[in-house]
């Protein structure tokens, strides 16, 4: 930082360097203020209970890279207060939540979470959003004893440090994108891709998703023309996207924890009149943020998998859909697949809950080794010794008819409809 | 065309723009000594006005500027009458760090609880548009937005060089003291060059949000950039802040398309830190930005 102090003396440039140090510690520590003064905020019923009313402590992200997904989760587990209070509490006991805000922070959500057990006595804790505070969070509550029951935690990493306390609800992240790939490995010779692009943020949600949906692309003879991985700070990706332009690939997956950088890359594509037969991207995609910001001429045919879509057709699905609508309003287009995870979250804990007749942290770890099967939003949800859960189904989207619906094309059932291939052209 | 001529062309490009909002940053460092942790979140306030115009008056994004950079200068001024100002000599550049990040905070406070945390998007026909270009598509909005980030820097240079107010903005940047001393009111010269500062944020927040979608917290990416570019250029040298951009973007742009965007920031950041070494006060900053 010497150039900040021009030609002052050496004594008065030492003198204004220790100012400088002292500013950025207290520029450091305001941060760190900024970040505990963690927004605290509580929900709970009016119905009336003669036992005490608990407290279920969560860290979320309510400013920082992940507000957008934090604050989505703040509503899905809110409408999930409400319900269960609305239906006689937990084992009689009316509920309220505890949020602190972790600023997007993997060293905040860890402080959180450990003041939340320690400081507040929490008896029980859901998880934060996204992977990359998963794991900090599971291993301050695995030093506690505590269960973390969570719907954003699916990387692999999170499951890689042998905790016993870690269940993630939604499907294991790693093979999001193996269905689209078995998809597309089973289309006729003819007309099936023969090359594809990936492109990834280095992060430990979006990068597992390449490999394996690699893998059944090149087994099936579609060539890797290009693979890059960016860093997460990364903000201009018009270098990216006109090499990935450059390469001519007719399947293009882009994986990022942040919906930005894929509208991105979608924006530079349009731009550059480059429309891949497939166009697969991670994360945020079926959300209407996106269609706004790239258009739904542009939007149409992308596809995105994901656990929950609005139009699911499952008995709790529905239940919170009315429940979130009831609470936020809105339309039922307008929910987030986070809100659904963070509902299906709060569900899987109460069934534990309920099913132990206890709030035990023993009895409800133990119950969730046990192998049952639990319903959520999402539809059943069982977890394996690394608390993955191995009932998880991937459910993969398309924008279709020119971007104004979001359908579900994968797997084939009675609901799902044809997957728009080749992506057309924007016109 | 060859990757890495769209490598260098992308890194000119988007570098112009850079070097715009940074020029305000290096400009309020060069006269008023302080180091502007706001310059972040008032491009990404930019980006705001530019879309409440767009979506509740339908005025374009180019033309919407014609409202935002008086708007934005206005908040200048009165961000340096109500808080800088009254910083003192002493512990002036830890002052001014603090009250800027605290400036940011509450804007960042009010943009999120105005429009919440979603992305937002500037759209207009030349943001997805394109011009081509021996086969290779450039995007009108990155056209259009070089061409106004070289012509505002420009009108800066203007305004520093030809003009009376930027002899004494150049007068009190060598030696506030001095400077008072000749007869120039360098609180009013403090003034007007922090409105200046920020209200070339009204231009670079227009075409960052048509560039990218960004959130109240998209500030945060950017201040960083900034610095480094400031740092990089020469702090409080216009032309530096221009010099630093494109070798930023450059280096950046040419490493992400030519060879990998992993090793991208950290070859910018491993070049900074040699140029830092060689030359401490940057690529074209003076030994002697002002006189204590």
């Amino acid at each position: 930082m010497q150039s900040v102090v021009g030609n002052v003396t050496h004594q008065g440039r030492r003198s204004r360097k220790r100012l400088l140090r002292g500013g950025l510690t207290l520029v450091a520590a305001s941060l760190a203020l900024a970040a505990c003064g963690s927004s605290a905020s509580a929900s709970s019923s009016s119905t009336s209970s003669s036992k005490a009313p608990i407290v279920v402590g969560t860290s979320l992200s309510l400013t920082g890279d992940f507000a957008s997904n934090g604050l989505a989760f703040q509503r899905g587990y809110n409408v999930w207060v409400h319900y269960v209070n609305a239906h006689g509490g937990l084992l009689g006991h009316q509920i309220s939540l505890k949020i602190l805000n972790d600023d997007s922070s993997p060293s905040q959500v860890a402080t959180n979470y450990q003041d939340l057990i320690t400081t507040d006595h929490v008896p029980l804790i859901v998880g934060p959003f996204s992977s990359l505070l998963t794991v900090p969070a599971a291993k301050i509550a695995s030093r506690y004893g505590y269960a973390m029951v969570e719907g954003a935690g699916g990387a692999p990493s999170v499951f890689s440090y042998g905790l016993k306390n870690v269940f993630d609800v939604s499907y294991p992240i790693k093979i999001a994108v193996v269905p689209t790939a078995k998809w597309i490995a089973s289309l006729p010779k003819s007309v099936r891709p023969t090359t594809a692009a990936y492109v990834t943020s280095n992060n430990i949600f979006a990068e597992p998703q390449i490999a394996p949906a690699q893998a059944v692309l090149q087994k099936a003879g579609v060539r890797t023309v290009y693979n890059q991985v960016f860093q997460s700070e990364t903000t201009d990706f018009s270098p990216l996207a006109d090499a990935i332009v450059a390469s001519h690939a007719q399947v293009v997956v882009l994986s990022s924890t942040s919906v930005s950088k894929i509208i991105d890359f979608v924006k530079i594509f349009e731009a550059n009149h480059f429309y891949p037969k497939v166009l697969i991207g991670t994360n945020g995609v079926g959300e209407p943020t996106f269609v706004n910001a790239v258009g739904r001429q542009a939007a149409n045919g992308i596809i995105e998998p994901n656990g929950w879509y609005p139009g699911y057709q499952n008995p709790l699905s529905k239940t919170f859909i009315k429940g979130y609508l009831k609470l936020y309003g809105g339309s039922a287009g307008s929910i987030t697949a986070s809100s659904a995870e963070a509902f299906g979250t709060g569900e899987v804990l109460a069934q534990a809950v309920q099913a132990t007749h206890s709030f035990n942290q023993a009895k409800i770890l133990k119950y969730l080794h046990s192998g049952a099967v639990f319903q959520t939003d999402q539809g059943p949800v069982k977890f394996n010794a690394k608390g993955e859960n191995v009932d998880g189904v991937v459910q993969t989207f398309q924008w279709q008819d020119g971007g104004t619906k979001l359908v579900q094309i994968l797997p084939k059932s009675s609901q799902s409809v044809a997957p728009l291939f080749p992506r057309p052209a924007a016109g | 065309m060859n990757l890495l001529v769209i490598g260098v062309i992308d890194g000119i490009l988007t570098g112009a723009v850079y070097a715009l909002m940074a020029a305000g940053l290096t400009l309020i460092f060069g006269v008023l000594d302080m180091i502007n942790i706001a310059q972040g979140i008032f491009v990404i306030l930019g980006s705001y006005l530019s879309l409440i115009l767009e979506q509740h008056a339908g005025i374009g994004l180019f033309p919407g500027l014609i409202i935002t950079i008086p708007v934005m200068f206005a908040l200048g001024i009165f961000v340096e009458w109500a808080f800088i100002r009254r910083i003192g000599a002493e512990n002036r550049v830890t002052m001014s760090i603090l009250i800027t990040y605290a400036v940011m905070i509450v804007v960042e406070g009010v943009l999120l609880l105005t429009y919440g945390s979603n992305y937002q998007s500037l759209s207009a026909s030349y943001v997805t548009n394109s011009f081509d270009v021996a086969g290779h598509y450039i995007p009108e909005i990155y056209v259009y937005g070089f061409i106004l980030s070289v012509a505002a820097v420009v009108v800066l240079y203007a305004i520093l060089y030809r003009t009376r107010l930027g002899t004494s903005l150049r007068a009190s940047m060598d030696n506030a003291m001095a400077a008072s001393l000749v007869g120039v009111n360098v609180k009013r010269v403090s003034t007007l060059a922090f409105g200046i500062g920020v209200a070339v944020t009204a231009i670079g927040g227009m075409l960052f949000g048509a560039i990218q979608p960004f959130t109240p917290n998209t500030g945060y990416d950017l201040i960083s950039r900034l610095l480094s570019i400031v740092v990089l250029g020469g702090l409080g040298s216009v032309g530096g802040a221009l010099g630093g951009a494109m070798v930023m973007l450059i280096i950046e742009d040419v490493v992400s398309t030519v060879w990998s965007p992993t090793w991208a920031p950290l070859l910018y950041f491993a070049v900074l830190i040699v140029v830092l070494l060689i030359k401490p006060t940057g690529i074209f900053g003076r030994q002697a930005v002002r006189s204590q």
